[in-house]
C-alpha cells in the first residue's frame, strides 16, 4: 500500500480585493487574509477520500515557503493528512518561487519519501501558471493525469476522467503518478475543531531545499505588475454622423 | 407625522394589478427644512466622496426594492457610506434636513423593508464589508453590513466554525439582525435573536450607540436593559446597524440527511412533534406538501412519492448520529412513514435537498408568468397539525395554488401562493386567504410572522397580534428613540 504527497500553497484567499504595491513591484501581501489553495483543498480532499477507501496509506501534505506556510500545513492536517513537511523557503527566494523550483522539490521529495501517487491542484488563483504538476511528472518521468474530475484507482493503475476542452477524456496510467485537481473533483471538507485540536499534535518535518539537493535560483524576473485599466464610463452621442466621427477620432475606422 | 394605523386598510392595498409597474420620477415637491437639495447632496458628496452618492434612476429603483411583492418605491438619492463615521456624519445631516433615512443590506427581504414610501435617502451600506474581530476560542466574531452569510462562512472556513442561520438568502448579517431573521437550522441553533451578543447602531440623530457596550462579548449578560434584543427585528426603523457580533458555532463532525414521505399531511406533522418531544437535537426538518413534492418532482425531474414529505438533517459525532437517526426512524415508521431515503457525504445530501432547496422555483414553475408570495405564520408545536390541515382546505375551497414548505420544527411554513398579477380576482382571494392564515395563526396563540418581519404588509396585524397596550410601549419606544420619524417610516408600526 501507498503513500501520497499531496501539494498545497498558501495564497491570498480568493475573496480579498487585490490591491497592487505603489511601487508596482507586486500585491499587497501583508495584512491581507490568506487561505489553502482552492484547488489544493480538493487535491487534499481526494487524497483523503482514497485513504478512507483504504486503497493507500499515508498522505504528507507538503508546502514551500515561509513559516506562515505551516498554518496551511495544519489546516490540511486537520482535513485527514497524516504528517507535513514545510519546506523553508523565504525572503528572495521566497518571492521569486516558481513552478519550476516547487517540482523540483517534489520531484527529489518523492523520491526520498517513496511515494506512488503526488497530487496537486491545477493551478494556483495568485499565479495561475497550471505547471507545477506537469513539469514535476516530466522531472520524475512518471504519467500524468491533469484537469482530474474523476480518480478510480484499479490495482497498480490509476484511472482518469479529465476536463477537456472537447469534453471529458478518460485515460489510464500506471502508478506512480501525477495528478492535478480540477473543480468538479470533489467537494472538499470543512475542517471542524475536534480535528484541528488533533493537527495540532501531528508532526511537521522541516526542511530546506539545500537538504533536498534543489537550487532554488530562478530564472524569470517580474519587471513590473499593473492593475488591469479602469474602466471608463461610456458615451452618449446623438447622431449617426457624431458616431462615426468619434469611431474615425479614436482610430477604430 | 403621524403613525395612526388605519384598521380598515387591507393588505392587498399594495398588491394591486399597476403594483408591478416601475417607479416614479423624483419628487421635486419633497419638502427640506432648510436649503433644498442643492445644499444637501454636495454635503453627503463631501461625506461620502463622489462616488459614493447617486441619484440615478435605475441607482434608486434598485434601492428601492427587495424580494416580495410590494412594489418598487425609490428613494430620492442613495449613498455609500464606507464607515460608521461617515454613516453619523451623513444621519446628523439627515436629521438637520428631516430627511428620511432608509438602511440597506442586499435587498433580498421579503416584506418591502426597504421601500422608500416618503422618499429620501437610501443608506447602502454594502461598502463596509471587512469582518472584524474574530476570536475563535471565545467563538465570537464581529461583522460590518457588508459582509453576507456564505461571506463569513467562507471567511471561517479553515477555523472549523460556522454562523449556522441560514434564511436561504445570502443577506447581509446586519439586515438578518435587522428583521430578527431565521431559517432552516432555527430548530437547533436558533434564530439572530439568540445569536447577536452586540450591535453598534447610529441613531436617527447620528449618535453612535454600542447596545451591549463597546467592544463587549461576554456569553451572557445581565447588565441593564436588553438594546441587543431591542434593535433586533427593529427592521431600520430605530437605528442603523453598523456592526454586529455574533455567536459562532463549530462546525459538527458528521451530517446525516434523509428523506421520509408520509400518508397524511397530519402523519408527518405529527411525526415533526414526536421527534422534538423525544429531545433528539434534529438540525434541520422541513416540510413539503404533496402539491410542493409534485412542483419539485416537475422542476427538478426528480421522482418523489407525491405525497406529504419530511427532509431531515442531523449533526453530531459518528455516533450520536446513529442514536439520533434509529430513534427517528422509529418514531416516523410507528406514525406510517416510509423507509428513510439516507445521504451522507456533501454531494449526495446536496442532491437530496435540492428539492427543498429549489422549492420556490419549482413552485413558479408550476404556472409560467406568475409571481409568487411567501405567507409566513408560526404556531406552537402542537397547533402544527390543526393549522397545516385547515389551511390546505382553505387553499383547495378558494382554488388557491399555494404549495406549501415549512420549518415545522419551530412550527413555522410558508405557502407559496403562486398567482397571476393580472387577476384582479385571484389577486383578492389569494390577500384574504393570507389574512384568513395569519388570523388563524394569532388564534392558536401564534404569530403572523415566524421570520420575514412585519415590513409594510403587515402592521394591521401586528396590532392585533399584540394587542393595543403593547403597541403603545413600542410606539414609545419608537418616538424616543427617533422623535422625527426619519427612520425607515411607514414600516413595523
Amino acid at each position: 500500500m501507498s503513500r501520497v504527497l499531496v501539494g498545497v500553497k498558501r495564497v491570498i484567499d480568493y475573496a480579498v480585493k487585490i490591491r497592487v504595491k505603489p511601487d508596482h513591484s507586486g500585491v499587497v501581501t501583508d495584512g491581507v487574509k490568506h487561505s489553502m489553495n482552492p484547488f489544493c483543498e480538493i487535491a487534499v480532499e481526494e487524497a483523503v477520500k482514497l485513504k478512507e477507501k483504504k486503497l493507500i496509506k499515508e498522505v504528507v501534505a507538503v508546502s514551500c515557503g515561509p513559516t506562515q506556510v505551516t498554518e496551511t500545513i495544519r489546516t490540511a492536517l486537520a482535513m485527514g493528512c497524516d504528517r507535513g513537511i514545510h519546506v523553508e523557503v523565504s525572503g528572495k527566494d521566497y518571492e521569486a518561487m516558481g513552478p519550476l523550483q516547487i517540482s523540483k522539490i517534489f520531484a527529489a521529495l518523492a523520491k526520498k519519501e517513496e511515494a506512488s501517487l503526488i497530487i496537486l491542484g491545477k493551478q494556483a488563483i495568485d499565479d495561475d501558471c497550471n505547471q507545477t504538476g506537469q513539469m514535476t511528472a516530466a522531472l520524475l518521468d512518471w504519467p500524468q493525469g491533469t484537469f482530474a474530475s474523476e480518480v478510480t484507482i484499479d490495482g497498480e493503475k490509476v484511472k482518469v476522467v479529465r476536463e477537456i476542452d472537447g469534453g471529458l477524456e478518460t485515460i489510464k496510467i500506471s502508478m506512480p503518478a501525477v495528478l492535478t485537481a480540477d473543480l468538479r473533483l470533489n467537494t472538499p471538507r470543512y475542517a471542524t475543531l475536534p480535528n484541528i485540536m488533533k493537527a495540532k499534535k501531528k508532526k511537521i518535518a522541516n526542511m530546506k531545499p539545500a537538504d533536498l539537493g534543489v537550487d532554488m535560483v530562478s530564472r524569470v524576473e517580474v519587471l513590473r505588475v499593473d492593475e488591469p485599466p479602469t474602466r471608463l464610463a461610456g458615451v452618449k452621442v446623438e447622431t449617426v454622423d457624431d458616431l462615426v466621427a468619434k469611431l474615425r477620432a479614436n482610430g477604430t475606422i | 407625522m403621524s403613525f395612526a394605523l388605519r384598521p380598515t386598510r387591507s393588505l392587498y392595498a399594495h398588491l394591486t394589478t399597476s403594483n408591478f409597474v416601475q417607479c416614479r420620477t423624483i419628487k421635486k415637491e419633497h419638502t427640506l427644512k432648510s436649503g433644498g437639495w442643492e445644499r444637501v447632496i454636495p454635503a453627503f458628496r463631501s461625506v461620502c466622496g463622489e462616488d459614493g452618492v447617486s441619484l440615478g434612476e435605475a441607482v434608486r429603483e434598485q434601492h428601492g426594492r427587495d424580494e416580495s411583492v410590494h412594489r418598487c418605491r425609490p428613494p430620492d438619492v442613495v449613498v455609500w457610506p464606507r464607515s460608521v463615521e461617515e454613516v453619523s456624519a451623513l444621519a446628523k445631516i439627515c436629521h438637520h434636513h428631516h430627511l428620511p433615512i432608509i438602511p440597506f443590506g442586499t435587498g433580498t427581504g421579503l416584506e418591502g423593508g426597504v421601500g422608500a414610501l416618503k422618499g429620501g435617502v437610501c443608506f447602502s451600506l454594502r461598502n463596509m464589508d471587512r469582518v472584524l474581530d474574530l476570536h475563535q476560542e471565545d467563538f465570537d466574531v464581529s461583522v460590518e453590513p457588508g459582509v453576507t452569510r456564505k461571506g463569513l462562512n467562507s471567511y471561517l472556513r479553515d477555523t472549523g466554525l460556522w454562523f449556522p442561520v441560514d434564511p436561504g438568502a445570502d443577506a447581509s448579517l446586519c439586515g438578518m439582525a435587522a428583521t430578527s431573521a431565521s431559517g432552516t437550522n432555527a430548530v437547533r441553533y436558533g434564530t439572530m435573536r439568540e445569536n447577536v451578543l452586540n450591535l453598534e447602531v447610529v441613531l436617527a440623530d447620528g449618535s453612535i450607540i454600542h447596545t451591549a457596550g463597546r467592544g463587549r462579548r461576554p456569553r451572557k449578560t445581565s447588565a441593564g436593559y436588553n438594546l441587543t434584543n431591542l434593535f433586533v427585528g427593529s427592521e431600520g426603523t430605530l437605528g442603523v446597524i453598523t456592526k454586529t457580533t455574533l455567536r459562532l458555532y463549530g462546525v459538527p463532525e458528521a451530517m446525516v440527511s434523509a428523506v421520509c414521505t408520509f400518508p397524511s399531511v397530519q402523519a408527518a406533522v405529527d411525526s415533526t412533534v414526536q421527534v422534538l418531544q423525544t429531545g433528539v437535537p434534529i438540525a434541520r426538518i422541513e416540510f413539503l406538501d404533496d402539491v410542493m413534492i409534485d412542483a419539485c418532482n416537475r422542476f427538478n425531474l426528480l421522482s418523489y412519492p407525491v405525497a406529504p414529505t419530511l427532509f431531515l438533517e442531523f449533526h453530531g459525532t459518528e455516533k450520536s448520529l446513529e442514536e439520533q437517526v434509529t430513534v427517528t426512524e422509529e418514531i416516523t415508521q410507528a406514525n406510517g412513514g416510509s423507509d428513510f431515503s439516507w445521504a451522507r457525504d456533501a454531494e449526495t445530501r446536496g442532491r437530496l435537498w435540492k428539492a427543498r432547496h429549489d422549492a420556490w422555483y419549482a413552485a413558479l414553475a408550476l404556472r409560467p408568468g406568475c409571481k409568487a408570495y411567501s405567507t409566513d405564520v408560526c404556531v406552537p408545536l402542537s397547533r402544527l397539525p390543526q393549522i397545516i390541515v385547515e389551511t390546505k382546505e382553505d387553499l383547495m375551497l378558494n382554488r388557491l395554488t399555494g404549495p406549501i414548505a415549512g420549518h415545522v420544527g419551530d412550527g413555522n411554513f410558508h405557502c407559496i401562493m403562486v398567482m397571476d398579477p393580472n387577476d384582479q380576482d385571484e389577486v383578492i382571494r389569494v390577500h384574504e386567504f393570507t389574512e384568513r392564515l395569519a388570523r388563524r395563526a394569532l388564534a392558536l396563540d401564534g404569530t403572523c410572522t415566524g421570520e420575514h418581519g412585519v415590513g409594510l404588509g403587515k402592521r394591521a396585524l401586528l396590532r392585533e397580534e399584540m394587542g393595543p397596550l403593547a403597541i403603545e410601549v413600542m410606539q414609545g419606544l419608537k418616538t424616543t428613540l427617533d422623535p422625527k420619524n426619519l427612520m425607515n417610516p411607514g414600516k413595523v408600526l
